[in-house]
């Protein structure tokens, strides 16, 4: 089983823990052996220790550490943007974030939607039992 | 001895003559000011840091003007007379002396506040109740009483709670707002929810229990009515929102993985 991911310039990664939680930045530059330099267009660049960061299947074309026009271009060129919110990873997280905002209306609402969708579903299954049966 | 040139002067001079304050284009600012109109004086000596001020002793002494209070008053500071004091009426020697020292109560300055109602909890705010017959029901509320009790509502006819009053710190504010506009809630306050004063019957033994039986549970018509009043207007706003008639009748229970620290409601 090779590694498939790799600490390169250009690596997309989600940053796990701290104050940036959550976020998506580009690995800029490598520090040293536990350390990062990193970027994104609602930060300041600044140094990340890897254990901090995931890494994402995405990498964009950049230089070594480019100034944060470059940066931005680069990032529409590569469409990060919709590549992660399409992806399945990015998809979980936009999920568990609406679950975590819902109203208690949203939930008494959802729950509603719930018990119709499963009737639905057992009205078309009694209905292919009695076919089959 | 002469004023200084008037760049100097704290205050502008006084006028010399009516004509003069009339030609005066500045007049209008000058007129005396009453005591309401006086902006509070913000300090002649700005603080470089705290406890040291900018000015000496002696600067301070030259921009309040104290030297041409003087010179107005002819080189002494103005003085009054002292009001004179009313001589206090002979005070007699009291007849008794408590044997004990009577201890005095301490004081006591504070004052009473209206209770503080959420930032959360506004008019027509859907609140769920946590305690006591009601716990679990959403319930629409309607205003806070003096008494800082909340008056609620259910309404009756979608989950059975009354015009009733609830303790804020018994229920929680969700972020649900239904259109309060059209219902009037002027009449209720705390007088009209307090227990009814009996009249005192004499103590006959044989009309003893059957008195008792009379006055149970039978709730005045007018109290009926003040509910449909209310609840008229409510139901028609809540019915224009999908669902939200349902979610009224529905009680709140926390369920497998709900964690209420984290929930928004």
């Amino acid at each position: 089983m090779p590694f498939k991911r790799y600490v390169e310039i250009g690596r997309i990664a989600l940053v796990n823990y701290g104050k940036d939680y959550g976020k998506l930045v580009v690995i800029v530059d490598v520090i040293d052996q536990n350390r990062a330099l990193v970027d994104s267009p609602d930060m300041v660049r600044g140094q990340m220790n890897f254990k901090r960061l995931t890494l994402t299947d995405i990498k964009i074309d950049i230089k070594r550490v480019p100034n944060k026009k470059t940066l931005i271009a680069a990032m529409e060129a590569a469409d990060v943007k919709n590549k992660w919110e399409n992806s399945s990873w990015g998809r979980k997280l936009i999920v568990q974030k609406k679950r975590a905002s819902l109203n208690d209306f949203d939930r008494f609402k959802i729950m509603l939607a719930k018990i119709k969708k499963a009737g639905v579903v057992r009205q078309e299954l009694a209905k292919l039992k009695k076919e089959t049966a | 001895m002469t004023y200084r040139s008037s760049r100097f002067l704290p205050f502008p001079p006084p006028f010399e003559s009516a004509e003069q304050e009339d030609h005066c284009q500045y007049s209008e600012g000058r007129r005396p000011m009453a005591p309401k109109d006086r902006k509070p004086h913000v300090s002649r000596n700005p603080d470089l840091i705290r406890g040291v001020g900018k000015y000496s002793r002696s600067k301070m002494y030259h921009k309040r003007g104290l030297w041409a209070i003087k010179a107005k008053n002819g080189g002494a500071f103005p003085k009054h007379e002292k009001k004179a004091v009313a001589a206090a009426p002979a005070e007699k020697p009291p007849k008794f002396y408590p044997a004990d020292d009577v201890k005095k109560p301490l004081v006591n300055k504070r004052k009473a506040r209206p209770t503080k109602l959420r930032a959360s909890i506004t008019p027509g705010t859907v609140l769920i109740i946590l305690a006591g017959r009601f716990k679990g029901k959403r319930v629409v509320f309607l205003k806070q009483l003096t008494s800082g009790l909340l008056l609620v509502t259910g309404p009756f006819k979608i989950n059975g709670v009354p015009l009733r009053r609830v303790n804020q710190a018994y229920v929680i504010a969700t972020s649900t707002k239904v259109d309060i506009s059209g219902v009037n809630v002027e009449k209720f306050d705390d007088k009209y929810f307090g227990k009814k004063v009996e009249k005192k019957k004499k103590k006959g033994e044989g009309e003893f229990f059957e008195a008792e039986k009379e006055e149970k549970n039978t709730l005045p018509q007018d109290k009926k009515d003040d509910q449909k009043t209310v609840d008229a207007a409510l139901i028609a706003s809540i019915e224009a929102v999908p669902d939200l008639k349902s979610y009224l009748g529905a009680r709140f229970s926390l369920k497998a993985g709900m964690k209420p620290h984290e929930l928004v409601f």
